[in-house]
């Protein structure tokens, strides 16, 4: 029988082991009468927290919990998502300004990413700083100069794979950029930034700026954003993949 | 779409009851599910069919509850407690003695991170799997702030005995 550890004996209690490794632990909460009371302490807790809230289950449903959001925001703010991508720019220029939620903090973003995009996408010897070779380096240096997890998404389903990264001068503190390329050399670059002034969720708002098709979102503390010279159906699809990658 | 409706209503009641031992409170809880469901509504077409519904969406629900907590909305009351807990258990101060009501009570009083991995798995039976992928976690870290929570919990519901005791001696 190997050791049995504190975490063994916390899954023995959550049902989260094989039945030989739970035969072990009984074996050895039977020799051991003070591990068998601390269990015995873990299950009691288990215990009173579904005795004291499981009577939730029954209560009836508030009926604003079961509303549709019909005429509410999330689904104006899709509509606008909606209406840029299918009838385009100068109907989702005139949305734009009534789309609720648009701060003043989310043009920069759009605007910084583009004009990081245009910057370095033409860059033939040092598009980046730290290549994909050296990839968790990457993620880990950006996430520690950042202050917040960041990931490097895998697009190579959609035929685009990573370059590398930099870390940038945004606004206010430092930004991280992700470039990715196709097999024909196009790019697509993900610009991430701290935008705690924000720290609202958005739905994909999409912008152009100077030649670049921007879609960008704000994601608890981090501002995103995914720009390309693509057609905005594309680039749609790869900001989808980006999102789902982010928020397994 | 009304599909998802459907399939979403049908975890309404898990996502009350888990906001309720959260928040510790009936409103709260109820404005916290309501903002989780609007956010929910307002990502479903980048909800992919076929995935786990239920984990989708504690994990909007934990975001949501994340950022309510740094823009101040909801007080988080969970001090670390290592220190006051650990004064409570000694004899040191009667007048720190913790009065807890209940386990209720107990629970706010622990540090989010841990309430809400204890909640996860010790009432909302997510293996430690699942709550590691809501809370965007490594699992080693949901093990860490089980084991921390349930000695916190232990040691918090001990106080409340200790803090009587204390009364009667005096």
């Amino acid at each position: 029988m190997s050791m049995i550890s504190e975490n063994d004996l916390h899954a023995y209690v959550d049902g989260e082991l094989d039945p030989a490794r739970e035969a072990e632990v009984e074996a050895h909460l039977a020799a051991d009468p003070e591990a068998a009371q601390r269990v015995a302490g873990w299950r009691r807790q288990r215990e009173a927290l579904h005795a004291q809230f499981d009577s939730v289950l029954h209560e009836p449903v508030p009926a604003r919990l079961l509303e549709r959001p019909r005429a509410r925001l999330p689904l104006l703010r899709m509509a606008a998502v909606v209406a840029w991508v299918a009838v385009g720019g100068v109907a989702g220029w005139a949305l734009r300004g009534i789309a609720p939620g648009t701060s003043p903090h989310a043009i920069p973003l759009a605007h910084q990413a583009a004009v990081a995009h245009a910057v370095y996408v033409p860059e033939v010897k040092h598009p980046v700083e730290v290549g994909a070779d050296q990839e968790q380096h990457l993620v880990a240096w950006l996430s520690k100069r950042l202050g917040a997890q960041v990931k490097a998404p895998h697009l190579n389903e959609l035929g685009y794979s990573l370059v590398g990264g930099r870390l940038l001068p945004a606004a206010d503190g430092p930004a991280a950029q992700f470039m990715y390329q196709d097999a024909e050399g196009r790019r697509v670059t993900l610009y991430v930034r701290t935008d705690v002034r924000e720290n609202r969720e958005t739905a994909f708002r999409y912008a152009r700026e100077s030649g670049v098709s921007v879609f960008y979102w704000v994601e608890g503390n981090l501002g995103y954003a995914l720009s390309a010279d693509l057609e905005k159906g594309e680039l749609l699809r790869v900001a989808q993949a980006v999102y789902h990658q982010l928020n397994p | 779409m009304s599909d998802f409706g459907r399939q979403v209503e049908e975890h309404v009641p898990r996502l009350r009851r888990y906001a309720r031992a959260l928040t510790g409170d009936r409103h709260k809880a109820d404005d916290l599910v309501q903002d989780a469901l609007e956010r929910a509504w307002n990502k479903f077409h980048l909800w992919r069919p076929g995935s786990d519904l239920r984990a989708w969406l504690f994990t909007i629900m934990h975001n949501v509850f994340v950022n309510q907590l740094r823009q101040g909305t909801l007080a988080d009351l969970g001090v670390p407690l290592e220190q006051e807990a650990l004064e409570v258990a000694g004899s040191a101060g009667q007048e720190q003695a913790l009065v807890l009501r209940d386990l209720d009570a107990a629970l706010q009083r622990l540090p989010s991170e841990q309430r809400e991995v204890l909640l996860l798995v010790g009432l909302e039976n997510l293996r430690y799997e699942e709550a590691a992928r809501v809370l965007g976690v490594p699992i080693g870290t949901v093990m860490s702030r089980l084991s921390r929570g349930r000695e916190q919990l232990r040691r918090l519901m001990a106080g409340e005995a200790a803090g009587a005791t204390l009364t009667v001696v005096k």
